[in-house]
């Protein structure tokens, strides 16, 4: 069989498989980049907060989950996830090993991760707006939700925008780990397709050249809505 | 959770002792991989049309896609010719490590090159003109007035550049190489300690990075006397940080 026979789309061509485990690889990247979302705007707070113990917690996390190896995280997601769920089945009288989902741990993995670097984009954005418009929001009689509704949130989201970039593509090369959990992306199935056809060569090859179409799409897709975005900037750094 | 202590204390030893694998790696590539990138930059900065297709092309590819697939086409993938395993290169690329360092300076070698051409780039054209103007050439004007400006600019980012590395050395476990993170999985799964068994294998990377971030900047302070005040002396009495601010 011939190797275009073999990543085509025929009865023994593993095309459609393969493209399917890319969209698998888009999806674990998307939910991973929520889950840091939301750890980094908390994780975010923590380190511009006043109180020294919160700022502690903040930086130890950063410290933690930037220093740390990615692999190291999934593993301790993926095992220790796995166990901690097996303790609550034991207390519901379930004997026998429960594992963690494994695109819900690949998820929280990456997210863990991703979130370390997300909160320092949002700490980044939230410095970077004017001093001056907080203060004449607060003069106006702004509350602190509204404030943040208003003048810090629509800014800090377009300021952090080339970061999230970054952190996206970070993440879709993260994401390659989470094969070890033996979730069907991208990765994985290079792998069992190449260990299958005993094609190594050509299955990661193919692998490696779909992860270059994503980087590059996605890398276009953040330079574009950057471009949007600097719409809104160009009249006020214009013509200051 | 207590903690325990004489099982911590025995992961920090067990873990200790692939301290110097993990080290291994690191070195290997990091020092392989500058040598690469040095070949790139060349190929991109003063290369002809050919040759600088070929340095953007390989900072895509090796930038662009995730080093564990790299690392497993050249451990996996390489091995599956004939060709390959009858070649001069078989003893290199059947063992784990040595492929494992390869992959890692491919990929690193990739990051490197852009730091660099951006170290070049940020050298001023003045400096260069002003070398010529006194009669340098040549190597004589890259090693006395190219290299040592671009270097500076180039070394904070080349700092972030080896601590990703540092991590990176990690992906070696997943072709066999027991450096600290793949024996931390292995303790994992005999003793079904996570947290205890990932706290102490992250306390060892952070030290790692510790030390590498304490010489880097010690590099850099080397490097960069003329940002610093002159030394008191009598004649000047000592007003040059007033002057500059």
């Amino acid at each position: 069989m011939s190797w275009i026979d073999l990543i085509g789309f025929g009865e023994q061509g593993r095309g459609g498989i393969l493209l399917w485990a890319t969209c698998m690889t888009l999806a674990v990247t998307a939910a991973s980049l929520a889950v840091g979302a939301v750890l980094g705007a908390v994780i975010a707070a923590a380190k511009l907060s006043a109180s020294r113990p919160a700022r502690w917690l903040g930086d130890a996390y950063t410290t933690i989950f930037r220093g740390a190896p990615e692999l190291l995280v999934i593993y301790l997601v993926y095992f220790g996830g796995s166990q901690a769920v097996t303790a609550v089945g034991k207390l519901l009288n379930y004997e026998g090993f429960l594992g963690l989902p494994s695109f819900l741990a690949g998820a929280v993995a990456v997210g863990l991760i991703s979130g370390a670097y997300q909160a320092e984009v949002y700490r980044g954005a939230y410095q970077a707006v004017a001093r001056g418009e907080i203060d004449a929001a607060r003069s106006i009689g702004m509350g602190t939700l509204l404030r943040f509704r208003r003048i810090l949130a629509p800014q800090i989201l377009r300021f952090s925008l080339p970061g999230l970039g970054n952190v996206w593509q970070l993440s879709l090369k993260d994401s390659t780990l989470i094969s070890v959990t033996g979730l069907a992306e991208l990765m994985r199935t290079s792998q069992i397709a190449a260990g299958s056809t005993k094609q190594y060569f050509l299955f990661f090859v193919v692998g490696g050249a779909l992860y270059l179409v994503l980087t590059t799409l996605s890398d276009r897709i953040f330079n574009f809505a950057e471009r949007r975005v600097a719409r809104s900037f160009r009249n006020s750094l214009g013509r200051r | 959770m207590g903690f325990d202590v004489a099982f911590l204390w025995s992961t920090f030893v067990k873990l200790g002792s692939a301290v110097p694998m993990t080290l291994g790696l690191f070195a290997a590539s990091v020092s392989l991989g500058a040598l690469f990138a040095l070949g790139i930059t060349y190929c991109r900065v003063s290369g002809g049309l050919l040759l600088s297709a070929f340095g953007r092309a390989y900072i895509f590819v090796f930038r662009g896609s995730p080093l564990l697939i790299q690392m497993f086409l050249i451990y996996y993938g390489l091995g599956q010719f004939p060709a390959v395993r009858h070649s001069l290169f078989w003893p290199v690329l059947r063992d784990p490590f040595s492929c494992a360092v390869l992959a890692l300076a491919f990929c690193t070698a990739g990051y490197q090159a852009e730091i660099m051409r951006g170290g070049l780039q940020a050298v001023p054209a003045r400096e260069i003109e002003a070398g010529r103007a006194a009669g340098m050439s040549g190597l004589l004007l890259f090693r006395r007035i190219i290299a040592p400006i671009a270097i500076r600019q180039a070394l904070p980012a080349y700092s972030t550049e080896i601590i990703l590395m540092v991590k990176s050395t990690a992906l070696a476990s997943l072709v066999t190489v027991w450096e600290v993170t793949g024996t931390a999985q292995r303790l994992i799964s005999q003793t079904y300690r996570t947290m205890e068994v990932f706290l102490v294998a992250t306390l060892i990377y952070l030290l790692i990075n510790f030390i590498i971030v304490r010489l880097m900047s010690l590099v850099e302070y080397r490097l960069s006397p003329h940002l610093r005040e002159r030394p008191v002396t009598a004649s000047n009495g000592g007003r040059q940080g007033e002057v500059h601010g």
